[in-house]
């Protein structure tokens, strides 16, 4: 051998039991869905079938909420603070002993790569729940005054993407703050939110305080609609977000919305290129590119564009796409077909329009959803692969030639989730941060996530915030005004 | 990434004016001087700190198994420079260092053997007896090793004696306090008499190869380390070189994967090869695989080889040797297992 070959190195399947089939988790244990009706999830790697997985009907989604309702009224809502945090703690302490199974399990349901699971996922969900684990008894001081109240019963839905990521990010702060939850998973990635619902009960959290019931979009929008629900959380679509602000508009309802992004990656002719190269690599082809915050146009100041483009191609010669069970590899599978075929479509629009697609040539495997990493140059703004959100590892290349250029090349999309400025002036980064309207704006680094710092939106990209002080907010009521 | 091996340009082949005109040419001045210096190696992109330490520990990820990993080891033990430099050093301490390097596993005559022994100057003929023809190289420390606090006559007296002796290999070190001072030229000006004073040899010995420590842990910064290394590659050096080892920290992961990028661009910009050697504290086979990973993935597979990447390091062979063995026999053996030199 005269190449450095690396050998295969899969991460064991056998880690992690799943069953044949699951019901819904409601008021503390497993339970058929009244409505019969059942989905199928597979891995999206191999296409293979996973498991069956319940579809809550109506009448499960109401016995959901009134076990929420009863556990709000009777237990954690009266429930001290600093009770509410040891059962937080617990679920964190539980988290971290099982990780390796909830990696395996996220990788197998998900498509994305071991390393992915193991380092940020699951590691990421556990710390959320200690962070706020340690405000569940400092209510007073979260900046809503003395004595804030929860909601009541808040109806969570979350996306595929990142599945007991997004769970803990719901979850987390709204028991901290003393509510109830029902919380749907996504159709495709239902395993590892009954595998915490198994955890739930290791961690003898009371009946009802947390009910997860799985189903497609019908189930998510019947939770939402449920008249008994006071707080609305959603993570996703844009278009699905929309619906649902339609829905809770002029009722009781408070909603968070974490939707969509076409995040802007700048990078200016003095960056420190080569970790602005990574910054890029994990800007877009992390999760494969199915992130809301990923950084899916990069505005590159024209005198380095064609210095930066090569040194990306390199760069990504040497990404490892496959197996996502294997240590090795970076970029897995895509999650489903459904979105295969969205980056499929829009790929090609790319290329009707002009665009000119590259992608280093990777043998993907035949069976599963693959879609390799892929760079558009010459892209301009009024192309679809520069405006809509492809949610797949297609980076889509712009130039810039000044700094009031960026920023109007940055902020000129209806999203504003996320950006990234790359350059060695700490007085630019301050003066691009001011400017640029999103949630998020990562200096000489991106796709950095920590429970303590907020997350979310500007424009199309929702509203509220998660993480941090500001994302216990949305979970609690002002004090003494109710 | 696309081999270029087999059209591999030996930086060492090259003769002093062609050195200096390449490093012109680059810089872009008529004549080096601090100004001109100054101006390209500040010009390079800086180095993120947070982002370069991120590169390096995702690298460190790598999981390196069955084939793969037998492989490394055979690669890891080829690439060290079996080193000893001590005060107490002495000609039987060389001699069983030479030893161990000339039989690393006496209980497998197919073990690869290191590259090269490391000594002091005064103790190359040494050496150089004891390994006879067996293949294995003697590099020599010199210029004042570690500080280099001497003039530039002693620093080449230091270099002559070990050319003299027959050293393949001469490891200098840079003048840190110049450097820090931004006394770029006087840096340049070293290397550049070092190189000369390697390539004065008679009859049929070949010119020394030209090792150049940076002592990183002494130049403190990732914007140092790149600028220190352009500049030794510059001046014509065959290898750039992390650390003494005498002092901390010595090599580290994410500063040798800093150099690396470094021999990498100059390839791209001279179509040169830089060799890169990390010195001191790799102690364990699972460290060395992990600066392979960095070798491979960074440089990329040209520079996998004895000829371009080295380990400075004592202690580690012997690590290696135990993983080779696990490999070969399934079970550990034990520190009674291996020699010790």
């Amino acid at each position: 051998m005269t190449a450095f070959d690396y050998a295969p190195a899969p991460e064991s399947p056998s880690v992690v039991d799943i069953a044949s089939s699951y019901g819904l988790f409601i008021n503390g244990e497993f339970t058929d869905a009244a409505s019969g009706e059942s989905l199928k999830t597979i891995n999206p790697a191999t296409e293979e079938n996973l498991a069956e997985v319940a579809v809550a009907g109506e009448a499960d989604v109401e016995r959901a909420v009134r076990a929420a309702r009863t556990a709000y009224e009777r237990t954690w809502g009266p429930m001290p603070g600093s009770e509410r945090a040891k059962y937080l703690f617990r679920i964190a302490r539980l988290l971290a002993e099982r990780s390796r199974e909830f990696a395996v399990l996220e990788v197998l349901d998900n498509g994305k790569p071991i390393r992915e699971a193991r380092d940020v996922d699951i590691p990421q969900a556990a710390a959320h729940f200690f962070y706020y684990a340690g405000w569940a008894d400092k209510l007073d001081y979260a900046g809503r005054g003395a004595a804030p109240r929860p909601h009541g019963v808040a109806a969570q839905v979350i996306p595929w993407n990142f599945p007991l990521l997004m769970l803990s990010w719901k979850i987390a702060p709204a028991l901290a703050a003393g509510n109830t939850v029902v919380l749907k998973p996504a159709e495709t990635t239902p395993l590892t939110a009954l595998l915490f619902a198994d955890l739930l009960q290791q961690a003898e959290l009371p009946p009802g305080v947390v009910n997860i019931i799985t189903g497609a979009g019908r189930t998510g929008a019947d939770l939402i609609a449920h008249p008994d629900v006071d707080k609305v959380a959603f993570t996703g679509s844009t278009k699905v977000g929309k619906l649902i602000a339609r829905q809770v508009a002029g009722t009781h309802k408070h909603a968070t919305l974490e939707l969509g992004g076409k995040a802007a990656n700048i990078i200016f002719d003095d960056a420190p290129v080569d970790q602005a190269i990574e910054g890029i690599v994990n800007g877009i082809y992390f999760n494969a590119g199915q992130v809301c915050c990923a950084g899916s146009r990069l505005l590159v100041q024209e005198s380095i564009a064609d210095e930066v483009i090569d040194r990306l191609k390199a760069r990504l010669s040497t990404l490892r796409v496959g197996d996502p069970m294997d240590k090795n590899t970076d970029v897995g599978a895509v999650n489903s077909a459904a979105q295969l075929k969205r980056i499929t479509d829009l790929a090609e629009a790319g290329d009707a329009e002009g665009a000119v697609r590259w992608s280093a040539p990777w043998d993907l495997p035949t069976k599963g959803y693959w879609f390799p990493p892929t760079i558009f140059t010459q892209v301009a703004s009024a192309h679809r692969i520069a405006r809509e959100e492809i949610f797949g590892p297609v980076l889509s290349v712009l130039t810039f030639r000044t700094p009031d250029e960026a920023v109007a090349k940055a902020n000129n999309t209806p999203y504003g989730l996320s950006a990234g400025v790359w350059t060695e002036k700490g007085s630019r980064i301050l003066a691009m941060a001011d400017k640029i309207r999103a949630g998020v704006v990562w200096a000489n680094t991106f796709n950095k996530f920590d429970p303590t710092s907020p997350f979310g939106g500007y424009k199309e990209s929702g509203y509220g915030r998660e993480g941090g002080r500001h994302g216990l907010l949305p979970y609690l009521i002002e004090g003494g005004t109710q | 990434m696309t081999s270029t091996a087999n059209v591999r340009t030996d930086p060492g082949s090259r003769s002093g004016a062609a050195v200096a005109e390449q490093a012109r040419s680059l810089v872009g001045a008529a004549e080096l001087n601090n100004t001109a210096l100054r101006r390209y190696l500040h010009g390079l992109p800086g180095v993120d700190q947070v982002g370069a330490d991120a590169r390096a520990a995702m690298l460190g990820t790598r999981s390196i198994k069955t084939t793969a990993k037998a492989w490394a080891i055979d690669t890891a033990i080829s690439m060290i420079d079996l080193t000893t430099l001590e005060g107490a050093d002495t000609p039987g301490k060389v001699r069983s260092l030479v030893a161990k390097a000339k039989t690393p596993d006496p209980s497998d005559p197919a073990c690869p053997k290191p590259a090269a022994v490391c000594v002091y100057p005064d103790l190359v003929p040494e050496a150089l007896t004891a390994i006879g023809d067996a293949g294995i190289n003697v590099a020599s420390v010199a210029t004042a090793f570690p500080a280099g606090r001497a003039s530039r006559q002693v620093r080449l007296a230091d270099t002559r004696d070990a050319v003299a002796a027959g050293a393949h290999e001469v490891d200098m070190v840079i003048d840190r306090g110049a450097f820090l001072a931004g006394d770029y030229l006087k840096v340049y000006e070293d290397i550049v008499a070092v190189r000369e004073a390697c390539q004065s040899v008679t009859g049929d010995q070949r010119p020394a190869h030209l090792k150049v420590i940076l002592e990183t842990g002494e130049l403190a910064t990732y914007d140092n380390v790149r600028r220190a290394s352009w500049l030794a590659m510059l001046a014509g050096a065959d290898f750039i070189k992390t650390s003494t080892g005498k002092v901390s920290p010595a090599a580290t992961l994410p500063v040798t994967v800093v150099m690396l990028e470094a021999v990498r661009d100059f390839l791209a910009a001279t179509g040169a090869h830089v060799g890169v050697k990390p010195a001191g504290g790799i102690r364990t086979s699972k460290d060395a695989i992990k600066y392979l990973v960095a070798v491979n993935e960074v440089a990329g597979q040209d520079w996998l080889t004895p000829d371009l990447f080295r380990f400075g390091a004592s202690s580690l062979l012997n690590d290696v040797l135990l993983q080779r063995q696990k490999l070969a026999t399934g079970a550990y053996s034990g520190p009674d297992y291996v020699t010790i030199d």
